[in-house]
C-alpha cells in the first residue's frame, strides 16, 4: 500500500477550521458591537467614579444574590421533574414536558404583574421565586436529556449491592448526572443575573440590579460612560462564573455509559419524587391558570370578548394585524432563530467534543466565550448594534434578518448545554470500534454520536424554539409595528386602559402558551425511532 | 434519522413561510420612507394604504422604545441615521434632538393648521402630532362620600391618606410628566417639600403605568386598593360602563402637556419623500386617527373627537408645561433628587 500524499489537515487543524463558524458569528453579531458601544463609554471617561461608588458595589451583592437564590431554587425544583420526564412511565408525561417550557415564553412584565398580584409590595422574595419560575425548565431540560441516557444498570447494581436508594442515587446517579446540573446551573444563573423585566417591576426602586442599572443608564439617561463601567462589571462577574463553571465541569465530564433507557413504573420510593415533580408542576401551571381566568373575567362575569376581539384587529382596530397574524410572525421568526441557532450551536458542539478529545484550552474558552451572550445586557448589544452594524453591506441595523440573528446568539448556548452532555458522554471505545471496522469519521459520527444524541438534538432544537418565541429583548429593539410578534402585540395591549384591551393582552398571552406547547408537542413528535441499536 | 426528520423540518419551514427564504427588500423603484417611531406608534392600515396609493410612497415603521430611548438611539446614529422621518420625539427630549442636530429644516404647508400652536424652535425642524397630557385619574364611586380631590395640594390632604399611586419618575414616562407638573405647580424651590407630603401621607410608587393603572389603582378592571393614579387625560374614554356613565375622571387640574413630535431626519435618502410623510402625519386624516389608535389629542385644529372622548376625556383647559430647555437641564438631577427624597 502506498502512502497517501499527505496534503490531508491534521484533526486538530480540521477542528479549528471547523471553530471558524461560531467564532466568526459570535465575532460579528457579539463581541464587535459589544465592544464598540462599550468603547464609546469608556471614551467619555468617568468609569473609575462609578466603580468607587459604593452603590455600585451593592448592585453586583444584589445581582449576584438574587441570582444564586433563583438558581438554586430552580434546581431543587427542576430535577424531580427531570426525573419524571427521564426516567418514568406515567400518564401525560408529554403534555408536562410541553407544559414546564411554558413559563419561558411568558413575557416578562405578564409573569412580574402575576406575582405582584401576590405580593403587592414587591421585594426580594417574588423577584426570586419568579425568576425561577422562569427558569425550572432549563433545568427540567437540561438534565432531563442526560438523564434519559444514563445507564440503569450501575445504579441497580448498587442497589443490588445493598445501597439504599438515597446512596445509590448520591454515588451513582448524581455523580454521572453532574455536568448537565453543572451546565442548566450556568445557564441559570446567566438568566437570572441579567433578568431585567421581572427585577423592574418586584423590584421598583429599592431593588435594582446591574442589568435595570444598565438599562436606565443607555436609554433614559444616555449615560454611556456610566453605563459602559457597569457593563465592564457585569461582564467581569459572568466570567467569573462562567470560569467557576467550567472548572467544575472539568473535573467531571467523561464516558458514561449511554443506552436508550426506556421509562419505567415507578416503584417505591421514586413514587415521592413523582409527587414532588407533580407539585413542581402545579406550581408551575398556578400563575398561568391566573392568567387564562383574567382573560375571561370581566365586570359581568366570564367572556371570551378578549378572544374575539384577538380574532381581529382590536377594538377600533388597535392593533396593525391580528392576533393570529401576529402568532404567524411569531414562528415566522423563531423558526429562523432556530434554524440559525442550530447550525451555530450543533457546528460548536461537535467542534468542542473534537477538541476535548485532542485535549485543547482552546475548547475551554470556544465554550466559555459562546455562553457570554446570556450573560450581556441586550440594551448594551442592541445599542451596540446601532453603531456598527451599518458598516455591513445592506444597512444590516435595520434589516429583518438581524433578530432571528440576535436570538441566535441567546438560544445557541442553550443547544450546546443540552446537546454537549451527551456528546461527551458517547463512549470513545463505540467509536473506536466503528472506525476500526473502516467508517470514515462523518460515518462515525452518523451511525454512532447521531443515534445517541438526537433525542437531546430535538429537545434543544424545541428549547430553541420556545426561547425564541418568548424573546423580547432582540424583537423589542428591531420591532417592526406592521409585523408584530406575540411579545409585542402583548406589550403594547398591555400599555391601554380599558377592560377589553386588558382581557385582549391576557388572551394574547393564552395563544402564546399555546403556540408554545403545540410547537413542542410538534417537534417532540419528530422523535426518531431509535431503540435497539446497541 | 433524517430520512424522516429532514421532511418534516422542510415542510414546517415551508408551512410557516419561514421569513429567511422571503427577504422584504423594497422592490426596484419602490419609493420607501423609513419612520423611526416610539413603541406606542400606530396607525390604521387603511391610511397608509391609501397614502401608498396616493403618492406612490410605502411607509416603513420601525420601533425604537419610549420617547427617551428613541431620542438617544436618533443621537447616537446621527451621522448615518437609521431612517427617514422620526416620530414621537415628546417635548421632554426635543431640546436634546434638537442640540444634537437630529432634525433637518422643513416647513411643512400643514403646520399651519394648528400644529404651530406648540412650535419649538424658529427655524421649524420639529411639527408637533399629537397632544398627550398626564393627568392623575380617580375611581368616581370612591369619593362618592369624601369630596374629589381637585387639585395636587388635595393629595396632601391627610383625608385622602394611602390613596394615591404614581409611577417612578426614572422608569416611567407618565412617572416623569407627573414630577415636572409638580414642579411647574410649586416652582424649583418648593416641589421638594410638596413630595415630602405626599410621602408622609402615603403615596405608592411603582415602575411603571401598567403596574400602577392595571393593578393598582381601583377604578380599572384591576381593581386595586387605590383610587387615585398617574394616567393620562385620555384614559377615562376606555372605562365607560355599559350604562354609558364614565367609571373614572381625569382631574383636569393636575395635567402635565406632553407634546409629540415628527420631523424630517438630517442625512434622510429622499428628502421630498421624507417631507411628504411628516405632511401626512399633520393631515386631516391622520390626526382624526390619532385619538383611537394613540390614545392622544390631535394638534391640528378642528379635528372631531371620537364620541366616548367627548363624553370622558375632553382636552384639558388649562395644562402645566415646562420649557423643554429647562426640561433638559434640569432632568437628571430632579429625578435625582426625588429618588433621594421619595425613596431614601
Amino acid at each position: 500500500m502506498t502512502p497517501r500524499p499527505t496534503t490531508r489537515l491534521s484533526p486538530r487543524s480540521a477542528w479549528a477550521l471547523a471553530a471558524l463558524l461560531p467564532l466568526a458569528f459570535l465575532g460579528v453579531f457579539f463581541a464587535w458591537p459589544v465592544l464598540a458601544i462599550v468603547g464609546l463609554g469608556l471614551g467619555e471617561g468617568g468609569v473609575l467614579p462609578v466603580l468607587a461608588r459604593a452603590d455600585t458595589w451593592d448592585l453586583v451583592g444584589f445581582t449576584l444574590g438574587q441570582a444564586a437564590a433563583a438558581t438554586a431554587l430552580a434546581l431543587v425544583a427542576g430535577l424531580p421533574v427531570a426525573f419524571l420526564l427521564a426516567r418514568c412511565r406515567v400518564r401525560g408525561a408529554g403534555l408536562v414536558r410541553a407544559a414546564v417550557m411554558v413559563p419561558f415564553v411568558l413575557p416578562t412584565v405578564v409573569v412580574g404583574l402575576a406575582f405582584r398580584a401576590l405580593w403587592p409590595d414587591g421585594g426580594v422574595l417574588p423577584i426570586v421565586l419568579a425568576n425561577a419560575f422562569f427558569n425550572v425548565a432549563v433545568v427540567a431540560r437540561t438534565v432531563g436529556g442526560l438523564w434519559a441516557r444514563v445507564d440503569r444498570r450501575a445504579e441497580d447494581a448498587a442497589r443490588a449491592l445493598g445501597a439504599s436508594r438515597s446512596r445509590a442515587f448520591t454515588s451513582v446517579v448524581l455523580p454521572s448526572l453532574a455536568p448537565a446540573i453543572g451546565s442548566a446551573a450556568s445557564v441559570v444563573f446567566l438568566f437570572c443575573a441579567t433578568s431585567f423585566g421581572v427585577v423592574l417591576v418586584l423590584g421598583g426602586a429599592r431593588h435594582r440590579t446591574l442589568e435595570t442599572e444598565i438599562y436606565l443608564r443607555t436609554v433614559e439617561l444616555f449615560d454611556l460612560s456610566g453605563a459602559a463601567a457597569l457593563s465592564l462589571v457585569q461582564f467581569v462577574a459572568v466570567i467569573a462564573v462562567l470560569v467557576v463553571g467550567a472548572l467544575a465541569r472539568r473535573k467531571r465530564e467523561k464516558s458514561l455509559s449511554l443506552r436508550v433507557e426506556p421509562p419505567r413504573r415507578p416503584t417505591g420510593g421514586e413514587w415521592g419524587v413523582v409527587v414532588a415533580a407533580w407539585l413542581v408542576v402545579a406550581a408551575l401551571l398556578a400563575p398561568v391558570a391566573g392568567l387564562i381566568a383574567r382573560s375571561l373575567a370581566t365586570d359581568d362575569g366570564w367572556s371570551f370578548a378578549g378572544y374575539a376581539a384577538l380574532a381581529g384587529t382590536g377594538e377600533r382596530g388597535t392593533l396593525a394585524v391580528s392576533g393570529l397574524d401576529a402568532a404567524l410572525n411569531s414562528v415566522r421568526t423563531a423558526t429562523d432563530a432556530t434554524l440559525v441557532a442550530l447550525l451555530v450551536g450543533v457546528t460548536s458542539a461537535v467542534v468542542l467534543v473534537g477538541l476535548r478529545r485532542h485535549g485543547s484550552w482552546f475548547a475551554e474558552t470556544l465554550d466559555t466565550a459562546l455562553m457570554l451572550p446570556l450573560g450581556v445586557s441586550a440594551v448594551t448589544l442592541g445599542f451596540g448594534y446601532l453603531v456598527t452594524m451599518d458598516a455591513l453591506p445592506g444597512d444590516f441595523r435595520t434589516s429583518p434578518l438581524l433578530v432571528p440573528l440576535a436570538q441566535a446568539l441567546v438560544v445557541t448556548p442553550l443547544i450546546v448545554r443540552i446537546v454537549l452532555p451527551v456528546l461527551r458522554a458517547v463512549d470513545e471505545r463505540l467509536r473506536q470500534a466503528a472506525a476500526t471496522l473502516g467508517a470514515s469519521p462523518w460515518r462515525v459520527w452518523r451511525e454512532v454520536d447521531l443515534p445517541l444524541a438526537s433525542r437531546s438534538l430535538l429537545a434543544a432544537a424545541g428549547f430553541g424554539f420556545v426561547v425564541a418565541l418568548g424573546e423580547f429583548g432582540a424583537t423589542s429593539f428591531l420591532a417592526r409595528p406592521d409585523a408584530p410578534t406575540l411579545p409585542v402585540v402583548i406589550a403594547r395591549l398591555m400599555s391601554r386602559p380599558g377592560e377589553l384591551n386588558s382581557q385582549m393582552a391576557y388572551a394574547a398571552c393564552a395563544l402564546l402558551m399555546v403556540v408554545t406547547t403545540a410547537a413542542v408537542l410538534v417537534i417532540e413528535r419528530l422523535r426518531v425511532p431509535s431503540g435497539g441499536e446497541f | 434519522m433524517f430520512r424522516r426528520v429532514l421532511p418534516a423540518v422542510t415542510a414546517f419551514a415551508l408551512l410557516t413561510a419561514c421569513s429567511v427564504t422571503t427577504s422584504d427588500a423594497p422592490a426596484p423603484g419602490e419609493r420607501v420612507v423609513t419612520l423611526v417611531t416610539h413603541d406606542s406608534f400606530a396607525l390604521s392600515p387603511e391610511l397608509l394604504e391609501k397614502f401608498k396609493a396616493d403618492t406612490g410612497i410605502t411607509i416603513k415603521p420601525l420601533a425604537g422604545g419610549d420617547a427617551g430611548e428613541m431620542t438617544n438611539k436618533l443621537v447616537l446614529t446621527k451621522d448615518a441615521p437609521i431612517g427617514d422621518v422620526a416620530f414621537g420625539v415628546d417635548s421632554t427630549f426635543a431640546s436634546r434632538a434638537l442640540k444634537e442636530g437630529v432634525f433637518a429644516e422643513y416647513a411643512s404647508p400643514e403646520a399651519q393648521q394648528g400644529a404651530q400652536r406648540y412650535q419649538l424652535d424658529p427655524p421649524n425642524r420639529l411639527h408637533a402630532v399629537d397632544v398627550g397630557d398626564v393627568c392623575l385619574n380617580i375611581d368616581v364611586a370612591a369619593f362618592k362620600d369624601i369630596g374629589e380631590p381637585k387639585q395636587y395640594a388635595d393629595l396632601a390632604d391627610p383625608k385622602y391618606k394611602d390613596m394615591l399611586v404614581v409611577e417612578d419618575p426614572a422608569t416611567s414616562s407618565p412617572g416623569l410628566a407627573f414630577l415636572l407638573g409638580t414642579i411647574a405647580t410649586f416652582g424649583e424651590r418648593n416641589w421638594t417639600n410638596y413630595w415630602g407630603q405626599l410621602k408622609a401621607n402615603g403615596v405608592k410608587v411603582v415602575s411603571g403605568w401598567e403596574e400602577a393603572y392595571t393593578q393598582d389603582f381601583s377604578g380599572s378592571s384591576g381593581k386595586g386598593p387605590r383610587p387615585v393614579v398617574v394616567s393620562y387625560a385620555s384614559s377615562p374614554s376606555a372605562e365607560i360602563g355599559d350604562d354609558g356613565t364614565p367609571r373614572t375622571k381625569a382631574l383636569l387640574d393636575t395635567c402635565y402637556r406632553q407634546v409629540e413630535y415628527a420631523g424630517v431626519l438630517n442625512g434622510a435618502k429622499n428628502r421630498e419623500d421624507a417631507e411628504k410623510v411628516v405632511d401626512f402625519l399633520l393631515g386631516e386624516q391622520v390626526q382624526a386617527d390619532v385619538p383611537g389608535q394613540m390614545y392622544v389629542y390631535p394638534s391640528r385644529e378642528g379635528v372631531t373627537l371620537p364620541e366616548a372622548w367627548t363624553k370622558a376625556a375632553p382636552l384639558p383647559a388649562s395644562a402645566r408645561s415646562l420649557p423643554a430647555a429647562q426640561v433638559d437641564a434640569n432632568r437628571e438631577q430632579w429625578v435625582q433628587q426625588w429618588r433621594t427624597l421619595v425613596q431614601g
